[in-house]
């Protein structure tokens, strides 16, 4: 085995991930995609829904959809996509340690030294604590989406989901579709969290939506998994009133309590963080380039600032772009140009009640990049 | 809601540490997430803290009266994945 070298190394086959590497390779960069999942797209292999949005952002399009067609763009354009490719560090001297499984079903640890590397490695869900979180039958919402839409395994048959953005929303329809009970959807905040759409469907399909109520215990049997829920209506500081408890038979509890950026690599990059909360958490600064305090190494996607795949997918092109930038095969006016016009449609995307907020934080780690990085640090 | 958390929760799944042992962490002196993993190992396990960190920071926040961006955050070490040892004695050093 010895060091592989290329021009852009991917970490994260999702859609942020998969959109840097087509526009990379596209301006001619040879571009390696590495994704520890056995299926690259990430979570849009989840999305059984339709989209919402403009054309440019393949509004009417089922996620799963949008997930093949950037695969196939990804294939013509030349990407190598290294599937059940796990990054397990990043080193002094820009070495990235990739631990690969071979067709034979060995595994190998491969140092690739990339002149530029793109960071997307996405979010992860937010757990809750209450008494028995951690029972069997407890899960993220996400968890029990995979289940269902790609394993086609029902996680349970009686569901109690736990929050009502649009992830607590969609993934109860999509529970009910699979053959799942959906009990009650509980929501600490005064109301729905998502979008209307998704929150009617809910509705119409009888499901109470217990607003003000967290869930403080899980009941457990002889096996210690999951056999009920108990619910309590939360003051005005989100505290549970004693004495409303109640319990509800269930099998399933599902939290859908947001994400948080995925930063492992982006700390052993040594890139500079900051807490933003409205993002997620620890979020990487970075510029209009999306490249971070570290010359050469960009993210993109929700491991800079939890959003959704549309924006995602948009700030991987301008890393792509950028990319192809540092490496000489496109020049700083083109770029600039490919980025404004990118930079416009992330602007239409974050408008309204929910987009607003995403702009102004976007443009704040954005601000805090320009103020607070004099000199990038060197990657390799 | 710190308050209404029992000190036998668990908090941090992979190194089963519960609410009780971050407090007591805090009162021996810890004042960051750092300082709670190294007394506890909350976030030293399997899943390196992705499950557990902000509760953790929740826990330390509540109990130092401080916002949850004033305790800071786990330093990465690798491999920030699984990985054998036999997966590491076959690697070529470089």
């Amino acid at each position: 085995m010895s060091i592989k070298m290329t021009d852009l190394l991917v970490i994260g086959a999702g859609p942020a991930g998969l959109s840097a590497s087509i526009e990379a390779a596209r301006l001619g960069a040879k571009v390696i995609i590495a994704d520890l999942n056995m299926k690259p797209g990430g979570q849009l292999f989840k999305q059984i829904h339709k989209f919402f949005g403009s054309s440019a952002h393949h509004s009417g399009t089922r996620g799963i959809d949008i997930g093949r067609m950037l695969l196939e763009e990804a294939k013509s354009a030349g990407v190598q996509i290294w599937l059940k490719s796990t990054v397990i560090g990043i080193f002094p001297g820009g070495k990235v340690s990739i631990e690969r499984e071979m067709d034979d079903g060995t595994t190998e640890l491969v140092t690739l030294m990339p002149k530029e590397l793109v960071i997307a490695t996405g979010a992860s869900e937010n757990a809750i604590r209450f008494k028995n979180w951690t029972a069997p039958g407890v899960m993220g919402a996400g968890a029990a989406q995979t289940m269902i839409n790609v394993n086609h395994v029902k996680p349970g048959n009686k569901v109690v989901m736990l929050g009502s953005g649009n992830v607590g929303l969609i993934v109860s329809y999509q529970l009910m579709q699979a053959g799942c009970d959906v009990c009650a959807l509980v929501e600490a905040a005064p109301k729905v969290g998502g979008y209307a759409v998704h929150a009617a469907k809910i509705r119409r399909a009888g499901v109470p939506i217990l607003l003000r109520h967290t869930i403080i215990e899980a009941k457990t049997d002889s096996n210690g998994t999951v056999s009920g829920c108990v619910t309590a209506e939360v003051d005005d500081h989100f505290n549970p009133i004693p004495g409303t408890e109640e319990t509800i038979d269930c099998d399933v509890i599902t939290i859908a309590a947001g994400l948080k950026p995925t930063m492992d690599l982006i700390k052993l990059a040594g890139c500079k963080l900051t807490f933003d909360g409205p993002f997620g958490g620890y979020v990487p600064i970075h510029n209009e380039k999306m490249e971070t305090s570290v010359k050469g190494v960009f993210v993109a996607g929700d491991s800079t600032g939890v959003e959704e795949a549309n924006t995602a997918l948009d700030e991987g092109k301008i890393a792509g772009i950028s990319a192809a930038e540092a490496l000489g095969l496109i020049s700083e006016t083109d770029a600039d140009e490919k980025r404004k016009e990118i930079w416009n449609r992330l602007d239409s995307l974050r408008m309204g009640p929910f987009g607003q907020r995403r702009k102004i934080e976007k443009e704040h780690l954005i601000d805090l990049y320009n103020k607070e990085v004099k000199e990038q640090k060197a990657f390799a | 809601m710190s308050e209404y958390l029992d000190d036998d929760m668990i908090v941090c799944r992979c190194e089963e540490v519960t609410v009780g042992e971050i407090r007591a962490a805090v009162r021996d002196g810890a004042k960051d997430v750092v300082g709670v993993k190294r007394r506890t190992r909350a976030g030293m396990g399997l899943c390196q803290g992705r499950t557990c960190e902000k509760m953790v920071m929740a826990i330390i926040a509540s109990e130092l009266g401080k916002k949850t961006d004033q305790v800071g955050t786990s330093s990465a070490r690798p491999p920030v994945r699984p990985l054998t040892f036999g997966e590491l004695a076959d690697a070529e050093v470089i």
